[in-house]
């Protein structure tokens, strides 16, 4: 068994909305991977496929080298963590109560649960009924939910949609934690800020289809953005323009002191030299293409295609 | 196995948290006491009377109550788990859908049990200790009948309850359909068999007519519950057409039985074939 979770040629539609076509997908032990895209670009469809919730149309799905909806699915759904993207726990329920139930039907003692709720930072909060916890805490709720039982495969959606930054950096360490354990995770996203450095892989997906797949800086090199360049320098003077010229590049200014050149990403160090060479420069900033300009650039390409096939 | 004992211990649980049972029970106990004092109250008495008109009157209250009280407890109890997003995250747990149903409905059934007997049997209880009239041997037979056949017309509803609750996706909607069949059920059905005789002067087949009061589960509960007492031909009305013919007790549960089992079967069976 080499792949957590293999898709192969997967597509589901709902009558005639095709929610994901033809997907192909792998996941290897301990990776985490980003499953990014817009609202209805079919994430939480290949969610449900995995979870063996949805029947694919079509293709194959495979997870820890078991048919999700086969005969193996009760023995293999006690090593898949899941948090839903919208799940508001029972209400009239404690914390702890809620955690216990879940834990029990996992078939794992009650005590771990408890322990769970600590590790996530519900401890202070575990005989208080869910209708006062905060957004942030039921997420939190949610996580240790999904964590129960030591997942190999943790399947999240939009778990940091409506938190604030310290609660979504939580969410972010947590990941990371579980990572350097070797679990396996699945994580949807349309929030970008913040979420690339806790990725080994990303898949993009727009209208159900897969746009991108590999880590961020294949992607880089696939979407071949042009860098942004910025120099800070003691004087305006003719002698970078001309070092940037000799490149065949050319600077605007932003400022009396400050320029900005794109460049691709290819030329860096070349820049770079020629800006270190000048003396009067005296700071210099380089922003590779962000996750973000990634994802945007990748749909932009995914319309594009839309309207080929049209 | 294991998964629908958790379900159903839950689901209990909740019911007593929530005070459905504490609140059920309570009603009952007090209902029947205040009609076994009242009942005959019409007859120009107060104070407990008869065995038999207390049976009769409170059968007559607990056909509409009963079901009602059923219908609100669980109406929501797929749907509601649905809108919760707690049914997708179930789902992926090792429990079928069929098990969250049968889990779920037995701890309902459990509660509404409890608080049937419970209420009733106190209310029993006190008529023995503080009515003269009354003994407690004579109490016994006719109110573990009642008790027995509200309970099976309790579970009856529930089944119905699950059934709407697996055929909505909306919480809204599965309340006003369980408003609807109480109402169908409970109130306009009668009406329409009376209006049936009525309009036919009585010329329907006897057959049929039997057809159509068995077909029904609270009219199965009354005639558990009138035939067999005297008051029973002028508190019944229209059931005296059938009463002479003298169903067993034991057929009537059976429908009854099948009333909770058909329902239930159906709502698990649908709710299985659910695709998403």
């Amino acid at each position: 068994m080499n792949s957590v979770v293999r898709l192969q040629q997967v597509s589901r539609h709902f009558g005639k909305v095709r929610a994901v076509i033809d997907l192909d997908l792998e996941l290897a032990p301990g990776e985490v991977l980003g499953l990014l895209g817009h609202n209805g670009a079919g994430k939480s469809t290949t969610m449900k496929m995995i979870l063996g919730v949805l029947a694919a149309s079509s293709g194959q799905v495979e997870v820890l080298g078991e048919n999700p909806r086969g005969r193996a699915a009760g023995q293999l759904r006690l090593k898949l963590g899941y948090l839903p993207e919208n799940v508001s726990f029972y209400d009239n329920l404690s914390g702890q109560e809620v955690l216990r139930y879940f834990s029990r039907l996992k078939r794992i003692p009650v005590a771990t649960a408890d322990h769970l709720l600590e590790r996530v930072g519900l401890g202070h909060a575990a005989r208080r009924r869910v209708r006062t916890y905060s957004k942030g805490m039921r997420q939190r709720l949610g996580l240790a939910q999904a964590l129960l039982g030591e997942p190999k495969l943790l399947l999240l959606d939009e778990p940091t949609v409506g938190l604030d930054p310290i609660a979504t950096r939580d969410v972010y360490d947590m990941i990371d934690e579980l990572r350097a354990t070797g679990t396996s995770v699945i994580l949807s996203s349309h929030v970008l800020a913040g979420v690339e450095r806790h990725l080994d892989r990303v898949a993009i997906l727009a209208n159900g289809r897969l746009q991108a797949n590999g880590t961020i800086d294949e992607l880089r090199r696939q979407a071949d953005l042009p860098l942004r360049i910025r120099a800070r320098t003691g004087g305006v003077n003719g002698t970078i323009n001309e070092r940037l010229a000799a490149l065949g590049l050319e600077a605007r200014p932003v400022r009396d002191d400050l320029i900005e050149l794109e460049a691709p990403a290819g030329r860096k160090l070349d820049i770079m030299r020629a800006l270190l060479a000048d003396e009067d420069v005296t700071d210099v900033s380089v922003d590779s293409p962000s996750l973000e300009s990634l994802y945007t650039h990748f749909n932009r390409l995914a319309d594009v295609a839309e309207d080929q096939h049209a | 196995m294991r998964e629908i004992g958790i379900v159903a211990a839950k689901e209990f649980r909740d019911g007593l948290r929530n005070r459905w049972v504490l609140a059920t029970t309570l009603a009952f106990a007090v209902l029947a006491i205040a009609l076994a004092w009242f009942g005959a109250a019409a007859a120009g008495q107060v104070g407990f009377t008869r065995i038999s008109t207390t049976i009769v009157s409170l059968a007559s209250l607990a056909v509409f109550l009963i079901p009602l009280i059923a219908l609100m407890m669980a109406y929501d109890s797929i749907v509601g788990e649905d809108e919760k997003g707690t049914l997708l995250l179930l789902m992926t747990y090792p429990i079928s859908r069929v098990g969250l149903l049968v889990g779920k409905f037995l701890g309902h059934a459990a509660m509404l049990a409890l608080s049937t007997a419970l209420g009733f049997g106190i209310a029993a209880l006190v008529i023995g200790l503080v009515a003269e009239e009354a003994a407690f041997a004579d109490l016994v037979g006719p109110f573990s009948l009642f008790i027995g056949s509200a309970i099976l017309l309790g579970w009856a509803f529930l089944a119905l309850a699950y059934l709407i609750s697996t055929i909505t996706r909306e919480k809204a909607r599965a309340a006003g359909l369980a408003l609807l069949a109480w109402f169908v059920l409970v109130l306009i059905y009668d009406l329409a068999l009376l209006g049936l005789l009525v309009g036919t002067e009585g010329r329907v087949d006897q057959g049929l007519f039997q057809v159509l009061l068995l077909i029904n589960p609270t009219d199965v509960f009354r005639l558990v519950n009138l035939t067999g007492f005297e008051e029973a031909a002028a508190a019944s009305g229209m059931l005296s057409v059938v009463a002479e013919q003298e169903f067993s007790v034991g057929r009537l549960m059976g429908i009854l039985a099948a009333w909770t089992v058909v329902p239930l079967a159906a709502a698990a069976g649908l709710f299985a074939a659910r695709k998403s």
